[in-house]
């Protein structure tokens, strides 16, 4: 019999040593799929994790590798704070959209008029946008104490509600044919977020990411509030007789992922996605929460995750348009990611016994 | 014979002088590409699209290599897509949605060889980017003649995806063939603000539904509202969207819309092989096979398969538009006067509906 013993501390090698085994069981048991589709797998492995890197047009692609990792890395950083102190924001998505649309407005409110300020004003805007949008269902935590799951949840499709009706009516550009979506930033240079190296794929949201990524590092191993953040997530009833207050702790944790997803939506929507439209959202909040885990909650952990995962979307776009996989399996192989990771995180906190029959009788 | 050769050089100089902006010769072999915004398995818009992707392989063989990439989302992924296929030695691209409008165009500047066309936009900001659409609007009047002569509520519906010119040109053409025909007819619009989302589609339709609504037209890409009229055991009917969804014959589904885009892609892939390819901005119809008509069904009385029939054939004759006044807008102000059709400009910008509907466009 082979059976789960709880580890009396978790194990340090498990926690580092779980995203590439994580990483490695995708390759192989996806492999086994592609097999069976009749691919070539070491092929489509290669086309997946290694052209982006270093194939004929690695020159173009790892430039689009920022483009796709810095709004993850941005909004995963945010949700690992809140997750490490058991704060569950799922609905980054619709703060993502909120900081867009707010940050887009005041954009697109002074058209066209050129002065430096408008877009570090803009960028303002879009955290706010994104803080405000997280403090709905804080508030509603900290003094109903409802679920913050569901409620931030329930706000993704509220907001993608209001993006609907932004880009047909408020926002919608009124040289646009009666077609519904916000004017193009990428004619409006005061407002634009564009490439700053652009073989990098780096413009400013790129430059926010990393910026944050130490930052909250610092924030969460040489700072009282990150002490507090971790102690909060690991013992709760510890945390209390410490002193950690319980709602402000929900606040900032609300607020800080709320405002990093608004920064996302803004620096995307002015710059790689360009306007505002029905569905520019192509759910970055939502894939965020899988970087967050593959990065361990590690700010550090979590750049190298973002990379990751871009990676998997580029090169399953490689795949899919040059060897004809259906785009189906390649969402099927992100998700075997998340899915092994869980899995193989079990070892962390958990160790597997042998034990004979005779040994489990004798424990009893 | 000379002419064509004289133009053939003219513009391979032409070409030449702006950095081979120009196919003057035919190639030898043509990788055409497609992005999808959906995936295949829709049964429905992108389904016809690959369909007609298949047809253009049949047609040339090794002629023609075919790439595609599905569920492209608008934006910036669009982009990088388009780039993709662009550095990987496409020579023509069918870019299949909406909105990969300003990606198309962003990326054609980059790459003045290649030919890019886009499907059912209006920018053509390079002279390498063309447009293509079909006149939905006309299959609209045949099956808002069969819903204004079927529905026994007076109520019929429509599952908007956005409220885009398009679209609206569909609503307005469904509703107004159904109040020719049955006065009393009520238009109820629902809007899904999705191409492709089969849960919601599915709400939508079920909303209808609720509301009354015996006749559902759908202008999304899945088979979902069909499916869900399918469980009111006859009492609710539909139509086939963008592909013929023969799986819900006879009923629910009694007739169709079917989006042919081979002979388009056939026509303007061929045109690169034999050097004839020129910009273009096409929207075509069912004189021209874009749009067909599928079979309507038994499900239907033979007078009523003979009126819809009929609106077919006028259309296809040219002695019928979609859009012949007296008609009005919503708001009451004057659009067409007697006799007159609406002009391509006013279809291709409508942000309106027409009197009479009571639904209002999301504002």
């Amino acid at each position: 019999m082979i059976r789960l013993e709880k580890r009396p501390t978790p194990s340090r090698f498990w926690l580092y040593a779980t995203p590439p085994v994580a990483v490695l069981l995708t390759m192989i048991v996806g492999g086994i799929l592609f097999a069976v589709m009749g691919k070539n797998p070491v092929e489509v492995i290669r086309t997946i994790f290694w052209d982006p890197l270093f194939g004929e047009f690695a020159f173009y692609l790892r430039g689009q590798l920022l483009v796709k990792a810095g709004p993850l890395i941005l909004i995963a950083i945010g949700l690992a704070l809140g997750f490490r102190a058991g704060i569950w924001n799922i609905g980054a998505e619709g703060q993502y959209i909120m900081g867009a649309i707010i940050g887009a407005s005041v954009g697109l409110a002074v058209f066209p008029t050129e002065n430096r300020l408008i877009f570090p004003v803009m960028v303002l805007a879009g955290a706010f946008g994104g803080w405000a949008w997280a403090m709905i269902p804080a508030i509603l935590k900290t003094r109903f104490n409802t679920n913050e799951i569901l409620v931030s949840l329930m706000l993704v499709y509220v907001a993608q509600t209001i993006l609907a009706k932004a880009s047909t009516s408020f926002l919608k550009n009124p040289e646009g044919m009666g077609f519904p979506g916000s004017r193009n930033f990428s004619s409006y240079p005061a407002a634009q977020n564009g490439y700053l190296i652009e073989g990098l794929g780096l413009h400013w949201g790129g430059v926010a990411a990393l910026v944050t990524a130490v930052l909250i590092y610092i924030l969460l191993t040489r700072h009282i509030a990150g002490f507090q953040i971790r102690l909060a997530g690991q013992a709760p009833r510890a945390a209390r007789f410490h002193g950690v207050n319980p709602t402000r702790l929900v606040v900032l944790c609300m607020g800080i992922s709320g405002a990093l997803a608004g920064l996302a939506g803004l620096f995307e929507v002015t710059g790689p996605a360009g306007q505002i439209t029905i569905d520019f959202n192509t759910g970055y909040g939502f894939t965020a929460i899988i970087v967050a885990f593959l990065g361990r909650l590690n700010p550090l952990g979590i750049v190298l995750a973002g990379f990751l995962m871009a990676l998997t979307y580029v090169g399953g776009e490689m795949a899919s348009t040059n060897l004809g996989l259906p785009a189906a399996a390649v969402q099927v192989f992100q998700g075997m990611l998340l899915f092994f990771l869980l899995g193989v995180d079990v070892l962390t906190n958990y160790r597997f016994r042998l034990s004979g029959g005779a040994a489990v009788a004798g424990a009893k | 014979m000379k002419r064509r050769h004289l133009l053939a050089s003219a513009s391979l100089a032409l070409g030449m002088a702006f950095g081979g902006s120009a196919f003057a010769q035919g190639l030898d072999k043509v990788k055409a590409c497609f992005v999808y915004v959906g995936p295949i398995g829709d049964g429905g818009w992108t389904y016809q699209h690959h369909e007609g992707a298949l047809a253009l392989q049949a047609e040339y063989g090794d002629k023609v290599e075919i790439q595609y990439q599905e569920s492209v989302p608008e934006g910036a992924d669009a982009e990088r897509v388009l780039t993709q296929m662009a550095l990987g030695g496409c020579n023509i691209i069918f870019a299949t949605s909406f909105g990969y409008m300003d990606p198309v165009n962003a990326i054609a500047g980059k790459f003045p060889n290649v030919k890019f066309e886009h499907a059912t936009g209006f920018k053509r900001d390079h002279a390498n980017v063309s447009t293509y659409n079909a006149r939905f609007y006309e299959g609209r009047a045949v099956q808002g003649t069969i819903a204004g002569m079927m529905t026994k509520s007076n109520k019929i519906g429509y599952i908007g995806s956005f409220p885009i010119p398009e679209v609206m040109n569909g609503i307005n053409a469904y509703y107004l063939a159904a109040k020719k025909v049955n006065p009393e007819v009520e238009l109820s619009v629902v809007w899904a603000f999705t191409w492709f989302d089969p849960a919601k589609e599915a709400d939508s339709a079920k909303a209808l539904i609720d509301q009354g609504v015996d006749v559902i037209a759908a202008h999304t890409d899945s088979t979902a509202p069909l499916a869900e009229a399918a469980k009111t055991n006859g009492a609710v009917i539909g139509f086939g969207q963008a592909s013929d969804m023969t799986a819900y014959k006879p009923s629910p589904r009694v007739s169709s819309i079917i989006d042919n885009w081979a002979p388009y892609y056939v026509k303007r892939v061929g045109a690169l092989l034999d050097g004839s390819y020129e910009q273009a901005d096409i929207w075509a119809g069912i004189v021209d096979g874009e749009v067909e008509i599928g079979e309507i069904t038994d499900a239907v009385p033979a007078e009523v398969k003979a009126a819809a029939e009929k609106v077919r054939d006028d259309i296809a004759a040219g002695t019928l538009h979609a859009f012949t006044g007296p008609i009005k807008k919503q708001d009451g102000s004057e659009w067409l006067a007697d006799g007159v059709t609406a002009p391509d400009g006013d279809l291709l910008g409508m942000d309106f509906f027409v009197e009479g509907i009571t639904a209002e466009v999301p504002k």
